[in-house]
């Protein structure tokens, strides 16, 4: 009982930030994870979700830079503005770098990142290798650039922190036009006399801060994941980049309070990794489940559409063949043999048995003595308009859009399937001033 | 510099890995997925982990298993979420790989609090203490444990490279055609990713994922700028992998002696070395940017002859 009690009151005390330590901390990753997913999305979209890795590990010879300048200066080494201002330009430097490889190689964007990234890694181990061996000062703290503190923040980070996302924030709503457009279509944009160079420079800039700040903040490989997981995440419940925007910040702050707050509450949770395991747990969720572009809608999705063509087609048949069997007008609702069925089409048993079966469940198709089938009512009125639906998308397509006959009648049957009732009028209007038979092309051809 | 048997190791173990590494690296390359090995060599530490927790030992066996597992699970992983959930493959690496690093590291720090297990000294072998453990071979050669790990590895490449040259090189360029054909490219696919995190694995215990990572990517792009064609393209990446070790090395200890600083570590080095190499035929290379910049331009010469 005293066990819960004080894991309540511990709970009650991190979510509601009542310890100053962990309110900076909580509030600093929260910030820092929304800043993140904001600009991520934006590197995303743009294709280049890995350039935070490359950015992020192109950081370390800077900042082992920095301290033996600072050192040799006579300075602390460990002065944090002077560390961070060589991580930024290493960091810069490394991605104009990924851009240059990329625009003037054959080399695409992976390879382009990942010579930077392992380059520049390896320069800087031997950079703080160098300076590991230096008198005077030892580099010992250095590591936590790579690893992160969170859970030693303190409020100048704090303050970092929340400029950084401030500053962000304000440049990505400034150039969000700009911005949408590079990622969207870069070619279109450069044609309109956008600077696209500039802007994708804007971008990474904007990318460099918001790691190199998450980089001491956080460490290295937590910071590429609240660049990458949020915005992958945000994307499968929305088709809307202002959304889809909004949502990414939310669902990185959100892991970013989530995981802190966690870490906080439990002893021995290393923060940085709870942060990352609940932004994946988000993003799981998502992936299975968010509506525009999730496993499970999609898969829905997929099924009532084959559902629909399956009993379109099936309908169609049955007319065409009592078309064919009989001369008198109006067409008479006769019983079909289920075998005639099958060769019109050329469906296999079993599809043609799921067919019917799910025909009968709708009410479309009627059973018969010694293996027929007979449209209901119901079906044979679906049945009339669907094949009419179908042939005038045929006549259509022969008299407007300068499709080869020849190719007509399969463009017809995927197309039918998207027509809404709206469209169907519009196509009747105008085909029924030039022409009121409504005949299949099929015969035109011959 | 003072040339002694320590410095011809480290050399061997350089050129070794930079090899095995830079030949998967050629069809990482082709395929757009140069990225794998740093995704691999990350997301490799829930299997050392777990690997340890399971067996409690630290033979290199079961952590090696451990590890291999875990990388190809990391390939696995991140071709669901690119297929299903239709995620572009480099953000749905990095999901991947910082996901299962996050994982761990809660193991390592839960399960492994107390026990002489952390993250540093699982991730990175050093290269500089290869020569320590030295081991007889063929009861003649005393080489280095780590040549005879890395060295296998680079013999498993040859051979899985040898045997299914002509799959691997039409699931690299065609993977449709292949498909058309009956060569299975997705087997072939899971194959490379095999070859690449048992390489990953292997290299980097035993002597640090820097030079895995730069050798799987810096060589064969350094060859890709040179050539179009895909034996051309190992072998000049071999070259320029085991130039990088040999240059690596001595630099690391010439280098720094010359500007009168301390010496510094051997695989930084090699990895700073692959990027000079890349860096000047990027700018000197038959197709460089100085080429570009000034030289003649041989495209759309007019052919008026009759």
């Amino acid at each position: 009982m005293w066990v819960a009690s004080i894991v309540f009151d511990n709970l009650l005390e991190t979510l509601l930030l009542s310890s100053y330590n962990t309110r900076l901390v909580v509030l600093g990753t929260t910030l820092l994870g929304t800043a993140a997913g904001l600009i991520g999305s934006f590197l995303l979209l743009r294709k280049q979700s890995l350039l935070g890795d490359a950015l992020s590990h192109a950081t370390l010879p800077g900042i082992g830079i920095a301290f033996a300048v600072m050192t040799s200066l006579g300075f602390s080494g460990r002065n944090l503005p002077g560390l961070l201002a060589g991580a930024t330009i290493t960091g810069l430097l490394g991605v104009i770098l990924v851009l240059a490889i990329r625009n003037t190689t054959r080399l695409k964007d992976d390879a382009a990142m990942g010579i930077v990234l392992s380059v520049f890694f390896g320069l800087g181990v031997a950079i703080l290798g160098i300076v590991n061996k230096l008198p005077n000062q030892s580099a010992a703290g250095l590591e936590s650039f790579i690893y992160g503190k969170t859970a030693s923040m303190v409020f100048a980070d704090f303050l970092l922190i929340s400029a950084t996302l401030i500053i962000t924030t304000i440049v990505c709503l400034f150039i969000l036009k700009e911005l949408t457009l590079l990622c969207f279509d870069d070619s279109f944009a450069s044609t309109q006399g956008f600077p696209v160079i500039i802007l994708d420079i804007l971008l990474m800039g904007l990318v460099t801060a918001v790691t190199v700040v998450g980089l001491q903040a956080v460490g290295l490989i937590l910071i590429i994941a609240f660049l990458i997981i949020p915005a992958t995440a945000a994307r499968f419940w929305t088709h809307d980049l202002r959304k889809m925007l909004w949502l990414a910040a939310l669902i990185g702050g959100i892991s970013g309070w989530l995981g802190s707050s966690l870490s906080a509450l439990l002893p021995d949770l290393p923060s940085g990794a709870i942060i990352v395991i609940a932004a994946a747990s988000i993003f799981i969720v998502s992936m299975l489940l968010g509506p525009a572009r999730g496993v499970l809608p999609r898969y829905q999705r997929h099924r009532t559409l084959k559902k629909k063509m399956g009993r379109q087609h099936l309908l169609r048949s049955t007319y065409e063949i009592l078309e064919n069997t009989q001369d008198t007008h109006p067409l008479r609702n006769l019983p079909i043999p289920i075998d005639k069925l099958r060769a019109h089409r050329y469906w296999s048993k079993g599809e043609l048995k799921k067919l019917l079966r799910q025909a009968r469940a709708e009410d479309h198709v009627e059973r018969q003595p010694s293996g027929a089938i007979r449209l209901s009512e119901s079906g044979f009125g679906e049945a009339s308009r669907i094949t009419r639906n179908h042939r005038l998308w045929e006549l259509y397509l022969i008299k407007h859009a300068d499709i080869a006959p020849s190719h007509v009648d399969r463009d017809a049957d995927m197309v039918e399937h998207l027509l809404g009732a709206e469209m169907v009028h519009q196509l009747e209007a105008e085909l029924e001033t030039e022409d009121h038979t409504l005949a299949s092309p099929h015969l035109i051809e011959t | 510099m003072n040339w002694t048997d320590n410095d011809s190791h480290i050399i061997l173990v350089g050129i070794l890995c930079a090899v095995a590494c830079a030949l998967p690296g050629c069809f990482l390359l082709l395929r757009r997925m140069s990225m794998m090995g740093d995704a691999i060599s990350h997301a490799v530490l829930p299997g050392l982990a777990l690997a340890f927790l399971i067996s409690g030992t630290r033979t290199s066996w079961t952590i090696f298993v451990g590890a291999a597992v875990a990388g190809v699970l990391t390939a696995v992983f991140t071709q669901w979420i690119s297929r299903y959930g239709k995620v572009e493959r480099g953000a749905a690496m990095g999901i991947v790989f910082t996901t299962l690093f996050a994982i761990g590291l809660l193991l390592i720090e839960r399960g492994a609090g107390n026990v002489d297990l952390d993250a540093k000294c699982v991730l990175y072998g050093s290269l500089e203490l290869t020569p320590l453990h030295l081991i007889t071979f063929f009861d003649t050669f005393l080489v280095p444990r780590a040549a005879v790990v890395v060295g296998g590895a680079l013999i498993v490449n040859l051979i899985i490279i040898a045997l299914f040259y002509k799959e691997l090189t039409l699931a690299s360029f065609d993977p449709a055609l292949a498909d058309t054909q009956g060569f299975r490219p997705r087997l072939m696919h899971y194959l490379l990713m095999t070859m690449v995190a048992i390489t990953t694995v292997a290299a980097f215990e035993a002597v640090g994922s820097i030079i895995v990572i730069a050798m799987l990517i810096v060589p064969p792009a350094t060859a890709f700028l040179i050539t179009k064609r895909l034996p051309i393209l190992l072998a000049l990446s071999t070259i320029f992998a085991m130039s990088a070790a040999v240059l690596g090395h001595l630099s690391s200890h010439a280098l720094p002696t010359l500007l009168g600083i301390p010496e510094t570590t051997s695989s930084g080095m090699m990895a700073t070395a692959a990027g000079i190499i890349f860096l000047m035929f990027w700018l000197g290379g038959p197709e460089g940017l100085i080429r570009q910049r000034f030289g003649k331009r041989p495209l759309l010469q007019p052919d008026f002859k009759s």
